[in-house]
């Protein structure tokens, strides 16, 4: 007999998985495109629909990031969102710098808030932000030291399951209080709006728009891109193996530790994309992003769409994110109750999600 | 007998180990020596310590007292994955493979490489060690499962795998935990001619309940009782030993 330790082919529910991404990955691109057609064509696609798409794009990233924590690693993050908010506040600080003299109170360099609350100077730590590769930068470096730095105190003292969520959950939540205070020079409960332009580009035209739809839905792509290349790597192997059995995986000389934060960073960072992403797109960021309730939503996308398998939580995070924006239109004090519920029916009915409900028909 | 000492084969030397759990000493003055290329049988009553033994010399657990040394190497100063990669590898009693991966992914995973999180994701699987890899398959008897799920092996089968990833962690020192409880007797005496097969290139301890494994791995035994050794020798010797008789084997 010869060996068989050869890699199985491509099967062909996975070749239908590739295919039917690439037609979602057109057919979102073709919405802004669509959008331009006039109002009557039947192929028109809303301004609406464009724009609650782009957030969806952003929320999938977010997503696809908390599935390679929690989905391949077993890293539960109940705070994720908060590493999404700051990618946001980094993105806002920028955009917040670039309205310059154009604020109410036309200061030439201060943001109105700071105007507003007597600010004489720009704190050290706005500095920089006026230059968008620095902003970017901040996008992903601060979600990923606070990550690191968490994570390592988390990991090195072997915090795992429930009280590892809690800590996350906890650092949202103190994330919050903490941004909500005038004096952080974070604008307060307010947050950041009222932006202007974005790489010389007014942000209230449609290039502007069509624009940052396209960033967020190759950011998606290449996210994916990136997720399963790591995933379908030794690393991805290790990942799953601490996830089953972490002591087991210590005893065959892997330090957890590492492996874990590396993961945990990464997936960080990327939710910092989303956030920033996100903001320009809504015009706003405040404090209640940090909102513990956010980073619950997210976890509950991924849960939906079906953890451990990428599509998985695209799929959750846009199929959840549409009924809402259905139900809270529909029957709004329903949908925090249809949320809980649909946890619970997931976790009991369909432990591998929708994703896993599609499979299954594919067998 | 071909036992020879592997080349830089170090010495197991455990001398006056205590391990105390809030007031009941698991392991009490415990000195055990394991020469390189050995197979030791431990035996002993449940709760005699076992493995307590073999979670001291992991690292899993410090000892309250006492000295852990292989070779140079004090084991005490070290934590699990430092013991590992020193080239001590650890079959626990339950056999703990890697449900969601393929019998081939786990080997690879045990298969000695570099572990760092860069390391693992630049790597690429060599003919090498696909050869490695497919020979200590062939060896446990597993080749023709390699591409399936670990989750659906057999329960002899995922001890054999166990075995197999500790080879591939090509270790000096093999510490093999209960390894044919549950097996049938067919079972039981492939995995006794595989320990022997691996002993001598490499020491190991074998842990077990089982009388007459022991007796079929036919090497040096170790009895354990309340935390340190009763009796050590041949299988016959100690199974004559009177106070192996009363504490263990004339139960």
């Amino acid at each position: 007999m010869s060996a068989t330790a050869t890699p199985l082919p491509a099967s062909r529910a996975r070749l239908g998985l590739r295919a039917g991404l690439l037609v979602a990955l057109l057919l979102l691109a073709a919405m802004p495109v669509l959008n331009q057609l006039p109002v009557t064509h039947p192929l028109h696609v809303s301004d609406f629909l464009v724009s609650i798409t782009g957030k969806w794009i952003c929320y999938a990233i977010l997503a696809l990031s908390l599935d390679l924590a929690w989905g391949y690693a077993g890293i539960l993050s109940l705070g994720h969102g908060a590493f999404f908010a700051l990618g946001g506040y980094a993105m806002g600080m920028h955009l917040m710098r670039l309205i310059g003299p154009r604020g109410v109170y036309g200061h030439p360099v201060l943001p109105d808030f700071m105007v507003f609350l007597g600010y004489r100077e720009l704190p050290w730590y706005w500095l920089g932000f006026d230059n968008f590769a620095f902003a970017m930068l901040m996008v992903v470096l601060v979600p990923g030291v606070l990550a690191l730095v968490l994570g390592w105190l988390a990991f090195r003292s072997r915090i795992t399951g429930v009280y590892l969520s809690i800590i996350t959950q906890a650092m949202t939540y103190a994330l919050m209080l903490a941004f909500f205070r005038n004096d952080m020079g974070f604008g307060g409960n307010n947050g950041f709006t009222d932006f202007k332009e974005l790489l010389g580009q007014p942000l209230n035209t449609d290039t502007a728009r069509a624009g940052l739809f396209y960033a967020s839905l190759i950011a998606l792509a290449a996210s994916f891109l990136l997720c399963s290349r790591i995933t379908r790597s030794k690393y991805g192997r290790v990942l799953t193996a601490i996830r089953d059995g972490e002591n087991r995986v210590r005893f065959l000389g892997y330090n957890t530790t590492h492996h874990k934060l590396f993961a945990f960073v990464l997936s960080a960072m990327l939710a910092g994309v989303a956030g920033a992403l996100y903001v320009p797109q809504v015009g706003i960021i405040n404090p209640g992003e940090f909102s513990p309730a956010n980073s619950i939503e997210a976890v509950i996308w991924v849960a939906v769409g079906g953890r451990g398998t990428l599509v998985g939580a695209i799929l959750g995070a846009f199929s959840v994110n549409g009924l809402k924006t259905w139900l809270t239109s529909a029957a709004p004090d329903l949908w925090l109750f249809v949320l809980g519920g649909l946890f619970v029916l997931v976790t009991l009915f369909l432990p591998k999600g929708l994703i896993g409900l599609l499979k299954g028909r594919g067998a | 007998m071909s036992n020879k000492p592997p080349k830089g084969g170090r010495r197991l030397y455990l001398d006056g180990v205590s391990v105390v759990f809030d007031g009941f000493r698991a392991l009490n003055n415990l000195s055990l020596i394991v020469e390189p290329g050995e197979l030791r049988s431990v035996i002993g009553p449940n709760g005699a310590g076992k493995t307590t033994m073999m979670d001291v010399i992991t690292g899993k657990t410090r000892p309250t007292a006492g000295t852990i040394n292989f070779g140079e190497v004090d084991l005490t100063r070290l934590d699990e994955a430092a013991i590992a990669n020193l080239g001590i590898g650890r079959k626990f009693q339950k056999p703990t493979v890697f449900d969601a991966l393929t019998v081939f992914e786990n080997m690879e995973l045990a298969l000695k490489a570099p572990r760092g999180p860069l390391a693992c994701l630049r790597w690429a699987l060599t003919g090498e060690a696909k050869t490695r890899i497919d020979s200590t398959l062939e060896e446990t008897g597993l080749l023709d499962r390699a591409q399936d799920l670990a989750g659906i092996l057999s329960h002899g089968q995922r001890q054999w795998l166990e075995i197999g990833m500790l080879l591939m962690q090509d270790p000096e020192l093999l510490l093999v935990d209960e390894p044919v409880a549950g097996m049938t007797d067919a079972e039981t005496e492939q995995t006794a001619s595989l320990l022997v097969r691996i002993a001598g290139k490499r020491s190991v301890v074998v842990v077990e309940h089982d009388l007459e494994f022991v007796r079929a791995l036919g090497r040096r035994v170790t009895v354990l009782h309340e935390g340190s050794v009763l009796s050590e020798g041949s299988i016959d010797h100690v199974q004559n030993d009177q106070r192996v008789i009363e504490v263990y084997l004339g139960r």
